[in-house]
């Protein structure tokens, strides 16, 4: 059953705003590897989209990271590469921010869930 | 259109057979992936209202740890950058095992606690009590991301497989035994014809033995009538030139 736990555990990475890094810095999911390269990238209003891009997908090719923990309002910026991930692992999370509430309807997954399931049948 | 809709294929007894054990086998496929689909659409269902839940658990949970961090920063001051300078080694990791469903492996995260905290220090003037309550919220919103992750990660997977189980159902349905139904139309009406034609030619056959017959019989009467005798010599020699009738 257990077919590859036996190899090291796997990291989360952040995108995100810097209050939403340093939470999370702060639960313990930073590291930063021998390349001096972090699982995290703090995104500012100066940040461009290219380099937000450009660390998503190289966050989605490392192979030692199995979720990828994405604010809300940065996953807009770039909703074309999130929905061209179609692979299972790592697994894309969109998590509300501090100045950003959560919006379900713009959600990827809850996007695709919405066509099969009606509101009224969850509750 | 007759190439395409059915196999190609001798008309024969023992290709019938085969075709029939074909069209058994199409149809307990047919049944099996059925049940496939549905065990696993079943499976949909179930994490699809759990994704939905948590989702909306997590709004609240996100809410809480975003303000234990605007409380913390109140009693400690800014620590931003201290903390995003101090990044080492992750705390808290993935571990992930496989669930099975009908065939089908799930991936299934799981969070555990490895090594120290990295942060221990931090708080020691001031503010203490807040930072460990933050590290506590933080850990929490964690636990409960993992568990969305690996339910979302069977969410995509599933919803995979099940496209690709539901492609075979009806590709078993409208195209593989129509093929052979088909088929095993064509080879029985095949065998039907030969069978006809077959009965005709032995009709045919006995006809012309018949006329034959009535020919001899009609020239020994003659024979009889002249006055020469033949029946003597006819006995034994019927001679055998046909073995059929």
């Amino acid at each position: 059953m257990a077919l590859h736990s036996a190899g090291k555990g796997k990291l989360l990475a952040v995108i995100g705003d810097e209050d939403t890094c340093v939470g999370f810095l702060l639960g313990g999911v930073g590291e930063i590897n021998k390349h001096r390269q972090p699982n995290f990238m703090v995104v500012d209003k100066n940040t461009a989209v290219s380099d937000i891009e450009d660390t998503f997908k190289r966050f989605i090719k490392r192979d030692d990271i199995d979720i990828i923990l994405i604010n809300q309002n940065v996953a807009e910026m770039i909703r074309h590469v999130i929905d061209s991930h179609t692979q299972p692992i790592p697994s894309v999370l969109e998590i509300p921010s501090k100045d950003h509430p959560y919006d379900a309807s713009k959600d990827s997954i809850l996007r695709r869930a919405k066509g099969m399931f009606n509101p009224e049948d969850i509750h | 259109m007759s190439g395409k809709d059915k196999l190609a294929i001798f008309p024969s007894r023992g290709a019938q057979m085969l075709m029939k054990s074909r069209l058994q086998g199409a149809q307990k496929g047919h049944g099996l992936l059925k049940k496939k689909a549905d065990a696993l659409q079943m499976r949909f269902r179930l994490i699809l209202g759990k994704i939905i839940e948590t989702k909306t658990l997590m709004g609240e949970v996100m809410k809480e740890a975003a303000f234990s961090l605007a409380e913390a920063k109140f009693a400690t001051g800014d620590f931003n950058q201290v903390v995003l300078q101090n990044v080492t080694k992750a705390q808290i990791k993935i571990r992930s095992k496989k669930d099975n469903v009908a065939g089908v492996n799930l991936p299934v995260f799981e969070s555990y606690q490895d090594g120290t905290d990295t942060y221990e220090l931090a708080g020691l003037a001031r503010g203490g009590q807040q930072l460990a309550k933050l590290k506590k919220n933080y850990q929490r919103a964690i636990k409960l991301l993992v568990e969305l992750a690996s339910l979302q990660t069977s969410f995509v997977t599933l919803d995979e497989v099940i496209k690709i189980t539901n492609r075979r159902v009806n590709a078993i349905e409208h195209v593989i035994i129509p093929r052979i139904e088909k088929t095993l139309a064509y080879i029985i009406s095949e065998l039907d014809e030969l069978e006809r034609e077959e009965f005709y030619r032995l009709k045919k056959i006995q006809d012309k033995k018949k006329q034959a017959k009535a020919k001899l019989e009609a020239a020994r009467a003659e024979m009889i009538a002249s006055g020469k005798d033949v029946e003597a010599a006819n006995m034994l020699d019927e001679g055998d030139d046909d073995i059929l009738f």
